[in-house]
This record gives structure tokens, C-alpha cells and sequence, in this order.
């Protein structure tokens, strides 16, 4: 994973709470078996609309997105993720996030950071009064700038760790893999397998 | 002070304690797998030349992208049938076991788990897919996971994660006649909101739960994620073990009796405290149905279309303008009054064979609506053997319903079942997102009942708004003793 210290990009204002996965990519697109290549699928549906706020100048090559309260919210699929860092997104920023995108984010290096809502509509002014405003999100000072306005964002201090150091999860568990054999050998034996099948 | 039951699972699957700061190590004990979130996964693994640490304990089924009709020809749409093609590529490669279309066991991730006993009480199961929540119906730590989770799952059997928060739902006092639990989780939703269990692990608890069948209590576990949390739990007790005891997959001889045993311990103790809690009393609880395209949208069956200048905060009052042009829907309009196109009977949140037999029971010896389209979607092969057995699907085919093989269906508009643009359903699922059921289609989310009382009046409807029928007999005997030869995949 690559490491994020900061990023700035263009700032774009998403007006809508509650955008679950199924908005960011429709099921229909989630019978690829990539990883890549979900840019076309991110919020199809809204797409449609010429006026859709993804469709405009400068938005259009936005890489901070910036949207109303539980974000993320409904199905794992982690497409989601793709789809936005596909598009060029690097960050969303969000009073209130759904926990497996979170969860998700951190894991595919895009920072999901945690702004109160106050400063969201803050933030969503200056980017529709002066489309094509930068945002800089800083994980070092945990803040976001935006034109003369600084504020605070929340992340969990381990999810800011591995972002900042590019640290791949599996290979951060499998550097105590004894503590893994050790807690298999005192499991229950009768704890269910799989394994010879049965019906 | 004591733990909660959501404690004690996690404290008993600590390999590696993070010691506050950093995550704690989490044993998995079950790892379920489908078509969409795994191909990525294991191209993962391949990359990184890792094993699939315990194919043991990892079972993978068919059931979002495959059809529920024709399931012998090849799948039509080549991207999907591709997606099947390499799930039964990477089972084959990575030894795991697969419930391919045509087997026994085929269904959909939540239905098949239970019913082969694999899912016990005090068990950590994942699956990247948010209703694994259903599982925690039985007193386990289950939770959906992302595609990356899951590889992390397949090297390691392990996830690193924070503990989660506690939540105790309180459901107190009896549940009335014509509501279900379908209901209850509803009346949840409304009440706490689609964020108001973010970061919980919801504990339901109290007379109406304790009530409540396994059927029903995996549909209220399901929904937990719709109220935002990441897993929902009921502490096990008689009827769990009495539903457990004898499947495939469950423990026997000396083995039952050390599990149940320790069953018996996973129970919130009196001293423990919870983050958060809520109260609703049973008695309140009328039968339930969403109006807008989130499933916080909802309101009791009496009521009628809110307008959204009465909502006090600005969001929610742009939410339901937005929802009500997208569902179509005028202020005041009562919602009996509302005309469907379609009735969706599946999904894991409601396709299990006491659904099945809820909605027979409303639709025997009566007629579907003229014009609207019927669909009934068993969970799983297994169930749709046992309904046949039971001769509900003569029912089914009587009304004018169709009655398919088992899979995701409807719920998700992905394989060939979806709504036409513009389409309205009532629908047993558990997300009315906008387009989630086909591009354009509107949904109302409501319990198996009422999804049966609207087929029948072509408007939704609970069944005490239906003229009696004649007496009905649907009920049949227990697990019949069905088998069907096995597709190798
Ligand atoms: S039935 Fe619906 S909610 Fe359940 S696993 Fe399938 S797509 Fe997901």
C-alpha cells in the first residue's frame, strides 16, 4: 500500500446523507472479478443526471469528496472503495461514516476522515462558491484546509498509523503467527469444521 | 463488573491482545464465501504466494449473481457466469468447499450456514457481506467483512480489529396478533435510525425476543446492519439448542453435552453495562413498512406518506424530499392506499421455511391481485425441498405466484430478477435503496405477512384488512427425509 501523509486535491460537495454503497456502485457492476477498472461505476445512477455534481467542471477531477452525515452505510462490498480511488478520490471527509467502509478505506488507502457537520456545510460553501478550491487533508496534524478555513478531522490512531506508513495488514498479523498456532492448539475440539463435508 | 454476551465471544477468541491501543488479534471460526467478494481475495493470496490457512473452516456458496429459474443451462450473462466459473476455479484450487447451483446445500451464505448446524452459539463468523449479522441469532459474533478482511481472513484465519461497543435492545412484553419480527427490527430501525448502531454490536433481549423462533430471530439479527450496526445478538437458550442439536454440523455424544455446557455461560451477566440502551415495548409494535429509500424510513402500516416539512432537522427533511420523488409518493397519502407491481418473498432476511409457510398461510385458497407479479424465493435448495414436502409450493403455484430456486434473487439487483424502472414492490429484503432491487425500482420493505396480504389486495396491506378465507392447514411435518444427488461443481 502506498504511504499517505497528505493529500490535496480539488474539493467536491456531495449534499446527500445516508449515500449507502449500493449508490456509490450499483450491484450490476459488482460481477467483475477485479480490483480495477470501477471508475465508469462509481455512483451510476446519480451519473445519469448531466447536473450531478461529478459530471461538472472542475468537480469532475475532484479527488476529496466531501458528504453528508453516514456515508457508506449498507452493503460491504468494498467495490465501493475501488470505485472512488478509480475515479481519483483520495480522501472523503464525513460527519458520520458507515463502519465496514471505514473499515474498508483503511484498508485500500483512502483516507475517511471524520469532520463535524458544521464544518461540512463550512466546507461545502466555499466549495460551491469557488468551484475548483483545493482541500488539503493532513493526516500528520489530523486537519483539513480549505481556503481560510482549517478544521479538525477524526481518524483511529491505528488506521492514521498504517496509512502514513504504507503498512499491509496480513503481513503485520502473520509477524506473530506463533500467537495464531498457539490459540489453535487450546481451541475446543468440538468446534464445528467444514471439513470432512456433511449434510 | 460482569461482561456482555458480546464480551464474553470476543474475550474467548483473543489470539493476540492489542493491549488498548492497537487492534486485538481475532480468531475466526467460520469463514463463509460467495461469488462477489472473493474472487479479488484469492487473487491476493495467489499474488502474494500465501495458503488458505484453514479450509476447514471455510464453506462457499452460489447465490447473488446466479439465476433462479433455468438453473441447468449455462448462466447467460457471460460477466456473471464468469464470476460463478471462478469461485469454483479458486474452491477447487484452495480445497475449499463449495455448494455450487443444482446441490442440496446450495443457497444463499446465511440461510446455508445455520441449516447445516455450522453456525453454534459463541461462535465468531465473517463473510464479506454485511448480513452476516443473521448469525448472531444464535449467540455469535457475526459480522460483515470487506474483500481485503477477507483475504486477511483466508491467510491468517484471524482479522485484527478494536472491540466493538454494546448495545442492549430491549423488546419487553408480548408482541400482538398479525406482527412479527419483521416488524419489531423495523420499528427498531425507525426508532434508532439507519447510524444510530454505528460501531454497536446490538444485543436484542426481553420477553418478545425470547419468544421468538430461530427463524425469527435471525431476521431481526439480519437487519442489525441496517440500523448501522455491526452485529446484532441474541444469548442462546433452549430453542437455540434444540435447533442446533442434530444438524449436520453439530456436535454429538459427550461433545453436545461440553458444548452446551458452555452454551449455557453466554449470557449477559446481571452486573455487566452496555454503552447504550433502548426500550420499546412489544405491545406497540403494529405491522411495519418503509415509505422512503432507506430502511429508517419507515412507519406503521396505519399510517400515511409523512410530509417532509414536518421534520424538524434540515437532513432528514432533504432525505425524505428526496425520497418521496424517488419512491414517487405524495404527502398524506395513506399507505394501504399504495398500489404495487410486484411482491418479493426471499431474501436471508425472510426466506427461511417458517417465511414460507407465514405466507402460504395468508395466500391459501385465495387469488393474487390482477396484474401483479408474484415472486417466491426459498433461501436455500434445502428449503425448497422441505416446502415441496410440505406442499406449499402447490399453494404458491395456486395463488399465481412464482415459485423459484433458491438464491439472492430480487434482494439485489444483480442476476436476471430484477425490477423494471419505475416498477414498485413490496419486498421481504432488508434495503430500499434506490435502484438496489433493478435500476429505478421502488421499494417497500415490509414482513412475509404483509408481503402476502398485498399480493392479495394489490395494495399494501396486513392481512386484517383481508375478508376471512377459507380455513388453512399449512404446517407439515418436520425436516422430511429429502435427498437429491449431488452436482459436483
Ligand atoms: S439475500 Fe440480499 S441481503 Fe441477503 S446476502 Fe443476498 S443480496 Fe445480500
Amino acid at each position: 500500500m502506498e504511504k499517505v501523509i497528505t493529500h490535496t486535491g480539488i474539493g467536491v460537495p456531495l449534499r446527500r446523507s445516508n449515500v449507502d454503497t449500493d449508490q456509490i456502485i450499483p450491484a450490476v457492476y459488482l460481477k467483475r472479478v477485479s480490483k480495477t477498472g470501477f471508475d465508469d461505476a462509481l455512483f451510476a445512477g446519480w451519473r445519469q443526471d448531466e447536473e450531478f455534481v461529478l459530471n461538472r467542471e472542475p468537480y469532475s477531477r475532484g479527488s476529496v469528496l466531501v458528504a453528508g452525515p453516514d456515508f457508506g452505510t449498507g452493503s460491504s462490498r468494498e467495490h465501493a472503495v475501488w470505485a472512488l480511488k478509480d475515479f481519483g478520490f483520495r480522501a472523503v471527509l464525513a460527519a458520520r461514516f458507515g463502519d465496514i467502509f471505514r473499515g474498508n478505506s483503511g484498508k485500500q488507502g483512502l483516507v475517511a476522515g471524520v469532520v463535524e457537520q458544521a464544518d461540512i456545510e463550512l466546507i461545502w460553501k466555499i466549495l460551491e462558491n469557488q468551484p475548483g478550491t483545493e482541500v488539503t487533508v493532513d493526516l500528520e496534524t489530523r486537519t483539513v484546509r480549505c481556503d481560510t478555513v482549517t478544521v479538525p478531522f477524526e481518524i483511529d490512531d491505528y488506521t492514521r498509523w498504517r496509512l502514513m506508513e504504507g503498512l499491509d495488514d496480513i503481513g503485520l498479523t502473520l509477524r506473530h503467527e506463533e500467537d495464531i498456532t498457539a490459540y489453535e492448539a487450546r481451541r475446543e475440539s468440538w468446534r464445528p469444521t467444514t471439513l470432512p463435508a456433511r449434510t | 463488573m460482569g461482561k456482555t454476551l458480546a464480551e464474553k465471544v470476543w474475550d474467548a477468541h483473543v489470539v493476540r491482545s492489542g493491549g488498548g491501543n492497537e487492534p486485538d488479534t481475532i480468531y475466526i471460526d467460520l469463514h463463509l464465501l460467495h461469488e462477489v467478494t472473493s474472487p479479488q481475495a484469492f487473487e491476493g493470496l495467489r499474488l502474494a504466494g500465501r495458503k488458505l490457512r484453514r479450509p476447514d473452516l471455510t464453506i462457499a456458496t452460489e447465490d447473488h449473481n446466479t439465476p433462479t429459474a433455468d438453473i441447468f443451462k449455462p448462466i447467460a450473462d457471460l460477466t456473471s457466469r464468469t464470476q460463478i466459473e471462478t469461485l469454483r476455479k479458486n474452491a477447487e484450487e484452495f480445497g475449499v468447499r463449495l455448494h455450487s447451483l443444482g446441490d442440496a446445500e446450495q443457497g444463499i451464505v446465511h440461510v446455508v450456514g445455520p441449516q447445516l448446524g455450522l453456525t453454534q452459539p459463541g461462535m465468531t463468523v465473517v463473510c464479506g457481506d454485511s448480513h452476516t449479522s443473521t448469525h448472531g441469532a444464535f449467540g455469535a459474533l457475526a459480522f460483515g467483512i470487506g474483500t481485503s478482511e477477507v483475504e486477511h481472513v483466508m491467510a491468517t484465519q484471524t482479522l485484527s480489529l478494536k472491540p466493538f461497543k454494546t448495545m442492549a435492545i430491549t423488546i419487553e412484553g408480548d408482541l400482538p396478533e398479525g406482527s412479527t419480527a419483521k416488524d419489531i427490527i423495523l420499528a427498531i430501525i425507525a426508532k434508532i435510525g439507519t447510524g444510530g448502531g454505528q460501531g454497536y454490536v446490538l444485543e436484542y433481549r426481553g420477553k418478545a425476543i425470547e419468544q421468538l423462533s430461530m427463524d425469527g430471530r435471525m431476521t431481526i439479527c439480519n437487519m442489525s446492519i441496517e440500523a448501522g450496526a455491526r452485529a446484532g445478538m441474541i444469548a442462546p437458550d433452549e430453542t437455540t439448542f434444540e435447533y442446533v442439536k442434530g444438524r449436520p454440523h453439530a456436535p454429538t455424544g459427550a461433545d453436545w453435552d461440553s458444548a452446551v455446557e458452555y452454551w449455557k455461560t453466554l449470557r449477559t451477566d446481571d452486573d455487566a453495562v452496555f454503552d447504550a440502551e433502548v426500550v420499546l415495548q412489544a405491545e406497540d409494535i403494529e405491522p411495519f413498512v418503509t415509505w422512503g429509500t432507506n430502511p429508517g424510513q419507515g412507519l406503521p402500516l396505519s399510517a400515511r406518506v409523512p410530509d417532509p416539512q414536518d421534520f424538524e432537522d434540515e437532513t432528514d427533511r432533504v432525505a425524505a424530499e428526496n425520497a418521496l420523488k424517488y419512491m414517487d409518493l405524495t404527502p398524506g397519502t395513506p399507505l394501504k392506499e399504495i398500489e404495487v407491481d410486484t411482491v418479493f418473498m426471499g431474501s436471508c432476511t425472510n426466506s427461511r421455511i417458517e417465511d414460507l409457510r407465514a405466507f402460504a398461510s395468508i395466500i391459501k385458497g385465495r387469488k393474487k391481485a390482477d396484474g401483479v407479479r408474484v415472486m417466491v424465493v426459498p433461501g436455500s435448495a434445502r428449503v425448497r425441498l422441505q416446502a415441496e414436502a410440505e406442499g406449499l409450493h402447490h399453494v404458491f403455484e395456486e395463488f399465481g405466484a412464482e415459485w423459484r430456486f433458491a438464491g439472492c434473487s430480487m434482494c439485489l439487483g444483480m442476476n436476471p430478477d430484477q425490477l423494471a424502472p419505475g416498477e414498485r414492490c413490496a419486498s421481504t429484503s432488508n434495503r430500499n435503496f434506490e435502484g438496489r432491487q433493478g435500476k429505478g425500482g421502488r421499494t417497500h420493505l415490509v414482513s412475509p405477512v404483509v408481503a402476502a396480504a398485498t399480493a392479495v389486495r394489490g395494495k399494501l396491506s396486513s392481512p386484517a384488512d383481508l375478508p376471512p378465507a377459507e380455513p388453512t392447514e399449512i404446517g407439515g411435518p418436520a425436516q422430511p427425509d429429502v435427498t437429491i444427488e449431488r452436482r459436483s461443481a
